[in-house]
């Protein structure tokens, strides 16, 4: 039988607010356990919550941009259940009205477009960190992180592949720091996804028994999860077995899902609304602030990149991978006045992968957008070569000057003068008769090698169009 | 001299007639002999009190003192006062110290007051009697075998016996205005919001009120104003431009000083189940409002008779909630030997809470469990609506409303601790303000033949802290029910 995967996600993105969702204690990665924690994040007793409006600014900046929802009046709830990371012995969380409801994400494999729908987002804080190493068959508790604000973001089952979910999970990791609700760092836990996985026969509208999978902290564990999963499921029904809703846990290290919890043994978490807190109400004029202030969305300038800059979908795709790529782009093209091609084949080459090889940001690049169209001018104007102007960028990058002073200072100025290029060539063609000699039988590989002994002899300067031109004049 | 009420004792302070270090001293040595008798107290302050008086002297000599300064003042030991215990008569707090000051205990620092003590009361809040404490149970200076009501019974003994001239309490479900009656003094609990829950143990986060007991009205005016304010450390905090709930009292009046009055009389507050002496008592103080020139409605309230059940719901739903920080995983008490973290959790709560407070978490996780949900909780939070409707429509035709505080006058100590449902219902006439968080007031208004005192209650619309302040002041004028002291020796013979 044809086997159907559907997946559904829930993510947690951390917002990057400087203060935590109910307490004014910061929210920084990395401190001394328990020096973030004030007397809300522990819960003293007699605190209160007091909500952080940066936070429903975030959570409201998120819902505008994936069209979804806003609701006017949302509600906290308290997640009642004990646990020695949760200090209150309940979570605040939003549970019968989020504060975002629908909207969608629409995600691109091999050119084909997908809307993945959202159920809804709502505002939730953090739990704190149990630490079970160095306390001697004891565990120690981190209440830094609690208090943390959170947005969980909820798919609807619209998945049909690990691909799919992957692309889905990376296509918000974007936006979300597009919009600069979530720095997005996954190894601090600032983006973290559950995945809800189930298998039904191809062609089917039932959806089968679900398991949802906790852990996911990178995309390729998301990826490699799902594929074991629905592999599990696929296996276990073959097999003449059932599905057991349950909870799962990912073990990357025997890239396996492992059961951590039954629906039987679920809790009940008793939710009610906070008392503590009035229902949160976000009037007409802030959504209103809030959309006028958002950024052009990814999805609208990849758009705009295909028909203003005449670039192909994976080029727009690639270039509006994030906020800071597609303004180095437009940046650049500014500079240049126009060339659009070549400045998105040099950004996509050159640029990339120096910063893949030193894991940098764009931002933190050594060569400015109007660097590399100070460099872009020069093959434009056949001062240099293409390849010349590789070499000319790896100088760039070392920190050596602008692309003017470092063509004039190694004297890289292109040879385009037909005279000086033809006496190189004479030479050459003079010390070569058995290679001409072949040119002539018909072999292209002798040309081509011809071609190499002309601009090595012009130290690489000649212009290398000009050089063919003259060689195929003298040889025909 | 400390016999006095606080308006009374700002003028000897402020005329120097008296210092606040000699009325403390007198508190402390008062609270000191009291103690074994009425157990009114959980802690006692001495050297803090003392240097705080002498604060407040000094600030007297330079002019800097308002109503309040050097007053002595006792908060119920569920409000946070940092540096000393915070236990809500708790086994599971018996030990905490409290890191910082609640907001209304700020707010009475900052105007002067000295703190002398915490005071005993129900555990956390929970109980009519103040019989649940760790610390035991607080007698009524009327007469000690009998309970001076609860939860906030220390803190109105302590105001009764004349050990100070000041409190605070809590009121969650009549917790201010039961033993205000219980006891013969006067008890406010304020709008919800007027005073910021910041730093009060929750029990019941959307009932609970924190609020002043005093002899007198007037005291309690006095004691509102400092007390009230708008807080952004509680999201359910009002912010409202200070008001002087005094000034209404000292607005000279004609003869008849309540004219225009229309007080709304609920036919359900005068049914069955309500002590006759305490009906008749009450009868007489409504007379005596009439004979003031107000006019008197009869009014109805066909909700309020499911308070009762509906605070029984929310109530121990919240607390349920609530109550789960007492972990002992980061303070107070935790259990010696466990051998695994559920253990631990089981232990530390079993040995912690007493058994009021483990029967109202139940019945609190009972009801918002999965399932009950919708039959308990949500249909108790519809009933609340609809009884806050009721009052809506009977402001419409009245100004106050005037009824019993309590069924009955003070009953005796382990009379009804078998009988959880009879306790409930000493809150019968008082829960429905906490429900709908309208002010109101219990007054003293008459002694049984047993000698005990009887309260009236006056309750006012949203907001209306100075009208009914003013009501019961007019009513104190014209009457002597709150000087009546109770048979204890020291105040009989003091200054």
């Amino acid at each position: 039988m044809k086997w159907e995967v559907v997946i559904g996600l829930e993510t947690h993105a951390q917002l990057s607010t400087a203060s935590k969702i109910f307490s004014g204690a910061p929210t920084a990665f990395g401190a001394a356990p328990n020096s973030q924690a004030s007397a809300v994040d522990i819960a003293l007793p007699g605190v209160l919550p007091v909500l952080n409006k940066g936070a429903v600014e975030r959570a409201i900046r998120f819902g505008v941009a994936v069209g979804g929802t806003i609701s006017q009046r949302s509600v906290f709830a308290r997640k009642n259940y004990f646990y020695p990371d949760l200090p209150k012995g309940y979570q605040i969380s939003q549970y019968e009205i989020p504060i975002v409801a629908g909207g969608s994400v629409t995600i691109a494999i091999a050119e084909t477009e997908k809307r993945i729908r959202l159920t809804r987002a709502h505002l939730e804080e953090d739990a704190g960190k149990s630490l079970h190493e160095d306390f001697h068959g004891m565990t120690g508790i981190d209440l830094n992180r609690a208090g943390t604000p959170l947005l969980e973001i909820v798919s609807e089952p619209d998945m049909r592949s690990a691909a799919e979910a992957v692309a889905y999970a990376k296509a918000l990791h974007a936006l979300v720091r597009w919009i600069g609700i979530c720095d997005g760092n996954l190894q601090e836990g600032s983006f973290r996804c559950d995945a809800n996985v189930s298998v039904r026969p191809a062609g089917s509208d039932d959806l089968g028994t679900r398991c949802e999978i906790k852990n996911l902290n990178s995309f390729r564990f998301l990826q490699h999860a799902i594929e074991f999963e629905a592999r599990r499921q696929i296996e276990l029904i073959e097999d003449g077995g059932a599905v057991v809703q349950e909870t799962r846990l990912y073990d990357p290290d025997r890239n396996e899902t492992r059961p951590m919890r039954t629906k039987e043994d679920a809790h009940d978490y008793r939710y009610f609304p906070d008392p503590d807190l009035p229902p949160l109400v976000i009037d007409a004029a802030w959504i209103e602030r809030v959309k006028s202030e958002l950024p052009e969305l990814p999805d609208v300038m990849k758009a705009r990149f295909v028909t203003q800059y005449g670039l192909s979908m994976y080029e727009a795709a690639a270039l509006t991978a994030s906020r800071e790529v597609a303004h180095y782009f437009e940046d650049t093209v500014r500079v240049l006045g126009g060339a659009p091609n070549l400045a998105a084949s040099w950004i996509m080459g050159a640029l990339s992968a120096a910063l893949n090889r030193e894991e940098r940001e764009i931002g933190a690049a050594p060569v400015t957008p109007h660097a590399l169209a100070g460099l872009l001018r020069r093959i434009q104007d056949n001062t240099i070569s293409g390849k010349m102007a590789k070499d000319v960028f790896d100088a760039m990058w070392a920190g050596e000057g602008d692309a003017d002073l470092i063509i004039e200072r190694n004297g890289l100025r292109q040879i385009s003068d037909e005279g000086a290029i033809e006496r190189i060539v004479d030479d050459v063609l003079a010390a070569n008769a058995a290679i001409i000699a072949e040119v002539k039988a018909g072999r292209e590989k002798a040309f081509n090698s011809l071609v190499g002994q002309v601009m090595k002899a012009s130290k690489g300067k000649a212009n290398p169009a000009q050089v063919n031109a003259i060689l195929k004049r003298k040889l025909g | 001299m400390i016999d006095g009420t606080i308006a009374e004792l700002a003028q000897a302070l402020h005329a120097r007639r008296i210092s606040s270090e000699e009325l403390t001293s007198e508190a402390l040595a008062r609270i000191e002999r009291a103690q074994s008798r009425f157990n009114a107290f959980i802690t006692i302050d001495r050297d803090g009190a003392l240097a705080a008086a002498r604060a407040a002297d000094a600030a007297l000599r330079k002019g800097d003192g308002g109503p309040l300064t050097g007053i002595p003042l006792a908060h119920k030991d569920v409000l946070m006062t940092a540096g000393l215990n915070t236990t809500c008569g708790s086994r599971m707090l018996a030990d905490f110290v409290a890191p910082y000051d609640a907001f209304v205990v700020e707010q009475l620092r900052k105007a002067g007051t000295v703190l002398v003590g915490k005071t005993n009361m129900d555990e956390f809040a929970m109980g009519s009697s103040s019989e649940t404490s760790w610390f035991g149970p607080v007698r009524n200076p009327w007469d000690p075998a009998y309970v001076p009501g609860g939860s906030s019974g220390g803190s109105a003994v302590a105001v009764a016996a004349r050990l100070v001239p000041a409190a605070t309490g809590t009121d969650t479900g009549g917790s201010i205005r039961q033993p205000a009656a219980l006891t013969g003094i006067c008890g406010l609990k304020p709008t919800y919001g007027a005073c910021s829950r910041y730093g009060l143990v929750a029990f019941a986060s959307s009932l609970d009120h924190p609020g002043p007991f005093g002899r007198t009205a007037e005291d309690c005016a006095l004691l509102l104003r400092a007390m009230a304010g708008h807080d952004p450390r509680d999201s359910t905090s009002i912010n409202r431009p200070p008001e002087d709930y005094a000034q209404l009292l000292r607005e000279p009046r004609a003869a008849k000083v309540l004219e225009g009055l229309r007080i709304g009389l609920p036919k359900e507050f005068h049914g069955e189940g309500v002590d006759a002496e305490v009906a008749a008592a009450v009868e007489a103080a409504i007379a005596e409002l009439q004979k003031l020139g107000a006019t008197l409605k009869t009014i109805s309230l066909p909700a309020v008779k499911y308070s009762v059940p509906v605070y029984y719901v929310i109530a121990p739903a919240e607390a349920s909630s609530n109550l789960s920080r007492f972990d002992g995983v980061r303070y107070g008490h935790r259990a010696n030997d466990f051998k695994d973290l559920l253990d631990m959790y089981k232990k530390t709560r079993a040995e912690g809470f007493g058994a009021e407070v483990k029967r109202r978490i139940l019945t609190g996780t009972y009801v918002l469990s999965h399932g009950y949900y919708d039959a308990y909780y949500l249909k108790a939070q519809q009933v609340r609506r609809l009884i806050a409707d009721d009052f809506r429509r009977a402001y419409g035709e009245c100004d106050v409303i005037v009824g019993p505080t309590a069924p009955s006058a003070a009953f005796k100590i382990g009379a009804k601790t078998d009988d959880p449902v009879q306790m409930y219902l000493n809150d019968i006439f008082t829960i429905a303000a906490d429900l709908t968080g309208a002010p109101a007031i219990s007054i003293p208004c008459g002694v049984t033949r047993d000698g005990l005192p009887i309260g009236l209650q006056i309750q006012g619309n949203h907001f209306d802290e100075a009208r009914i302040l003013d009501v019961a002041h007019r009513y104190q004028q014209a009457t002597d029910w709150h000087q009546r002291v109770p048979p204890i020796e020291h105040a009989s013979k003091s200054s």
